[in-house]
This record gives structure tokens, sequence and C-alpha cells, in this order.
């Protein structure tokens, strides 16, 4: 008898629909806190969230991220304050993703996103840039560098508010 | 200039058509050698399973003699003693044979950068394809086996037999 209900189990799942996933025709879907690839935010006029200050290469704990800063001026200008990042290189191979960068950015600039499909066939071609990692402006909207008025964008981190 | 090259010379449509076939069949069942290292296993694991299923990409088989596998996943962190045994390994290996570098350690080192741990698998074999990650999905490891398998579809039949040997 208790061969019986041992092959009952089996034709049960034999009945059963795959539960593969068609992985590149079809996805499952992301967490909402999943962190792939990394993304440089821009504010809504098109200049630049990140300053430049290096936060994120300090609390890298894989030493993945390259920043090199250079001076703001008002003629030039690709984020608020006095600098801006002129360099801005992650190298995915190194990079475990783990957001402490994400989390030390006082700007909020450099953001987790939701892209995983990172293979290379070369060390090289791991090196994200900072025009690879930079979202594109909205349409409509200048890019960097921006000519603007002096004394505007003096602070580098945007005003605070209290909380009502 | 390789052996067959020099011996037929550019047939054009002929080792084109050849390589098709070869490069289909290369493709189609490159059984991978049962190598887990550490974390990056327990993801390789799961890509086997039946949620990823890796057998739909004819790699249905791990193989546990490296005479019997064309693909080497060298999935976690590879230490000083580890690495002879790869190169072994690899050595072993009937040619055609890939190496995948599946996650951070495996490619570069990632966050051990100590004494203990070869910084990335490439300073012993050569690495085909390296996949990002700490550690990676089963997609990206996917991801990573069909970008491999781009790169087998571009070898040509006349680039076999380098100067070097038998790649």
């Amino acid at each position: 008898m208790n061969i019986l209900r041992g092959f009952a189990t089996t034709f049960k799942h034999l009945l059963e629909e795959p539960i593969t996933v068609q992985y590149p025709e079809q996805m499952r879907p992301f967490r909402e806190r999943y962190k792939g690839r990394h993304h440089l935010r821009r504010y809504e006029n098109g200049l630049e969230k990140c300053i430049g200050c290096a936060l994120c290469a300090a609390a890298c704990p894989a030493d993945a991220i390259w920043v090199e800063a250079a001076e703001n001026t008002d003629e030039q200008r690709f984020s608020p304050g006095e600098r801006y990042a002129k360099t801005y290189e992650i190298n995915m191979l190194r990079c475990i993703f783990c957001g402490y960068c994400e989390d030390a950015c006082p700007t909020q600039a450099i953001q987790l996103g939701h892209e995983h499909q990172l293979s290379f066939t070369d060390r090289q071609d791991a090196i994200f840039t900072k025009d690879m990692l930079i979202d594109p402006t909205a349409i409509g909207v200048a890019g960097t560098p921006q000519q603007v008025e002096p004394g505007v964008y003096t602070r580098s981190i945007p005003d605070m508010e209290n909380p009502r | 200039m390789g052996i067959i090259s020099s011996k037929i010379g550019d047939l054009g449509v002929v080792t084109t058509t050849l390589d098709t076939a070869v490069n289909w069949a290369r493709t189609g069942a490159m059984w991978p050698l049962l190598f887990g290292l550490a974390c990056c296993a327990i993801e390789m694991m799961s890509t086997q399973a039946s949620d990823y299923d890796l057998s739909r990409f004819g790699m249905e088989l791990n193989r546990a003699s490296p005479r019997q596998a064309d693909l080497i996943i060298v999935a976690g962190r590879v230490t000083r003693k580890m690495a002879p045994v790869i190169r072994t390994l690899y050595d072993q290996m009937a040619a055609p044979r890939y190496v995948l570098a599946m996650g951070d350690c495996a490619s570069c080192g990632g966050i051990y950068n100590n004494y203990a741990v070869v910084q990335g698998v490439d300073e012993i074999v050569p690495v085909d394809v390296y996949v990002a990650g700490c550690p990676p999905r089963p997609e990206q490891l996917i991801h990573g086996i069909m970008t491999l398998h781009e790169r087998v579809r571009s070898e040509r039949l006349k680039t076999w037999v380098s100067a070097e040997g038998v790649r």
C-alpha cells in the first residue's frame, strides 16, 4: 500500500507545471532593493549631483572606485559648489555591490540600479567611466558644463529643510 | 598562419560552413568541470537546479574529471595553495578548453587583497570571460556563459592551431 502512495506522489509531480525561468527571454522580477550597476544622478536642471568628494572611494571596501576632482567655475559649471568629479571610474570586477558608496554619498549622487548583466571578455572593459555611469539629461534640459549666473550655486550640498 | 590553413588555404565558404558547424557543436554541449571554491559555488549550484536549469544550454553534466570537461568555471576565491591544483586541472583538460572566472574574487581578488589569495585567476590560467558580482546571480552566470558562447562562435578554423600550439 505504501508503494502506491509513493508512486502517487511521483505521478502528482509529473503533472505539475515546470518551474524553470527561461532566462534570456524571461526575467524573474527583482526585489526593490536589489543592488546592481551604479548610476550617477543629475539634478532636474541638468547639473551633476556628484561633487567629487571621494567619500564613496573612501567607503569602498574593495577599492573599486577612483575619483578625481576639479574646480567648478560659473562659466563651466558641472555641479553645485566648488568641485566636481573630473574622473569617476568604477571597476565592476572589483565592486562587490554592497552599497556602501550609496550610503556614504552626501548628495545621493551615486545609486545602485537593477542592471546586472555584467560579463566581460577583457578586464579593461570592466572599468566603467563617468560617461557610462551618468544618467542622460531629460529632454530639453541642457547637459554639463553649463554657464550659470554667478553666486547661485555656492553650496555643494543642497539646503536642508527642517521636518514639519 | 595555422597548420590547417597552410594546408588548405583560405577556402572561404567551405571553412565558414565548417566553422559554423563546429562552433554549433562546441556551444551546444559545453560540459563544465565540477569545481566550486567558495560562495559562488552556491550560485553555480542554483544555476544548475531546476529554477534556472543550465541544461537548457547543453550543460547538464558537471564532470568530475577534467578529461571530460570543456569549461572550467572558477567559482570563488583562489588561494595560493589552490593555484597549482587549478593549473594541473587546466592542463589535463582536452583542447578546446575554456575558462570562466565567476565573481569578483576569481576575476581580480575582489575584497581579498592579501597574501593568501591569488589576485585574479588569470595569473595562472588564461581566462575567456569574467563575470562581475559578489556572488553573481544565476542570471549573471548564464549571461557570462552566453558571452562565452558568442566568443566561441566567432572562432575560426584557421586559427585553431596557432604557433603556440593548440589553445
